[in-house]
């Protein structure tokens, strides 16, 4: 096992929207546990999506079981997920691996349901609330290019929209 | 040189003053560091930290010439720079409920009491002239745990304020 470097903003690549993973083969398997390792080396950290050590597939690991008086699934790794429901919203404070020394509130849903494909391949299906949905939905924008920034609500928590620019001038996506 | 200095900038509010000190301070060398700039009734306030290689005098004579058309008052004070030096709030408390003399003094000398570190504080006065509805937000760091301050907000209820206190646990991931 090896801890991976983290990419961090502005770097281009958080940005791109990951690949779905296909093989889940051997060398699949080495790098969940390097991912695994990544997550563990950085204190207070309770998920990890592959895109933030510079691999594009959509591969997050979350494991919220550290933190106290919470419901949850213990460690989980989701690899292509997808929510496929959402209930309620909340507001909460995220920070993030890939941009240090800055929290921010941002709203997520309360409730989700989450469906994907654990670490060998078999489908799962997940149900779950607060912290750990927060975490699971902070995880899969990873893989679709977004940050906790592109989603900061003001202190004063108003919600509003936001509209969102593209870069002009023929960038890579 | 390495001088950081605090501006204070209030006046009455029209377009165009974020723009014009900011500019004003670009091209005479100064870099913004962290700033709080906002509407309060019908004045606009700035609060910033500004480098800048000359001394106050400088400073002031770089900005008179555009706040004082602008109507805003200028107060300018050595500071120690310390970017990066960020304080985590670990509580947020909010208060809604109808106007009241002294509601600001009251929840935040109880919280003060009960060990409130306050971060950050925003008040607003929502409702109409006749109903007005008074809703504060803060942050801060409960220095002697979280309960002491439900306690407190327990006190408050009792004597008819209605006070929220939430935990922030910021997500890292
Ligand atoms: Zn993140």
């Amino acid at each position: 096992m090896a801890v991976l470097e983290i990419l961090r903003y502005p770097d281009e690549r958080l940005k791109s929207v990951a690949e779905p993973v296909a093989e889940f083969d051997q060398t699949f398997q080495d790098f969940i546990a390097d991912l695994e390792a990544t997550r563990q080396s950085a204190p207070g950290c309770v998920g990890i999506a592959a895109p933030q050590v510079g691999r594009s597939v959509r591969v997050v690991l979350v494991d919220v079981s550290t933190k106290p008086k919470i419901t949850h699934h213990g460690h989980l790794a989701l690899v292509n997920p997808e929510v496929t429901a959402w209930d309620g919203f909340t507001v909460g404070r995220e920070g993030c691996l890939s941009v240090p020394d800055f929290t921010g509130n941002v709203i997520r849903a309360e409730r989700i349901t989450v469906e994907a494909l654990d670490q060998f391949g078999g489908s799962v299906k997940y149900e779950m609330e607060g912290y750990e949905a927060r975490a699971v939905q902070h995880e899969i924008d990873h893989l679709d290019g977004l940050l906790f920034l592109d989603r900061l609500v003001s202190r004063r928590s108003d919600l509003f929209r936001r509209k969102k620019y593209q870069k002009s001038g023929g960038e890579k996506g | 040189m390495d001088n950081w200095y605090m501006l204070a900038l209030v006046g009455k509010d029209r377009p165009g003053i974020v723009a014009r000190i900011t500019g004003t301070l670009f091209e005479g060398g100064g870099n913004v560091g962290e700033a709080s700039m906002t509407r309060l009734g019908d004045s606009f306030t700035v609060m910033m930290m500004v480098r800048f290689d000359g001394d106050k005098h400088a400073l002031r004579a770089l900005l008179e010439p555009v706040s004082q058309p602008l109507g805003l008052q200028l107060h300018i004070d050595n500071i120690d720079g310390r970017l990066h030096q960020h304080v985590e709030p670990d509580v947020r408390i909010s208060v809604l409920g109808a106007d009241r003399a002294g509601i600001v003094a009251q929840v935040t000398g109880a919280m003060a009491e009960a060990g409130l570190n306050i971060c950050n504080l925003e008040t607003d006065v929502g409702g109409s002239e006749a109903h007005p509805i008074y809703i504060m937000h803060i942050e801060g760091q409960a220095l002697h745990g979280v309960d002491r301050l439900h306690d407190a907000a327990q006190a408050l209820l009792d004597k008819g304020v209605e006070v929220t206190v939430s935990e922030i646990d910021a997500l890292i991931g």
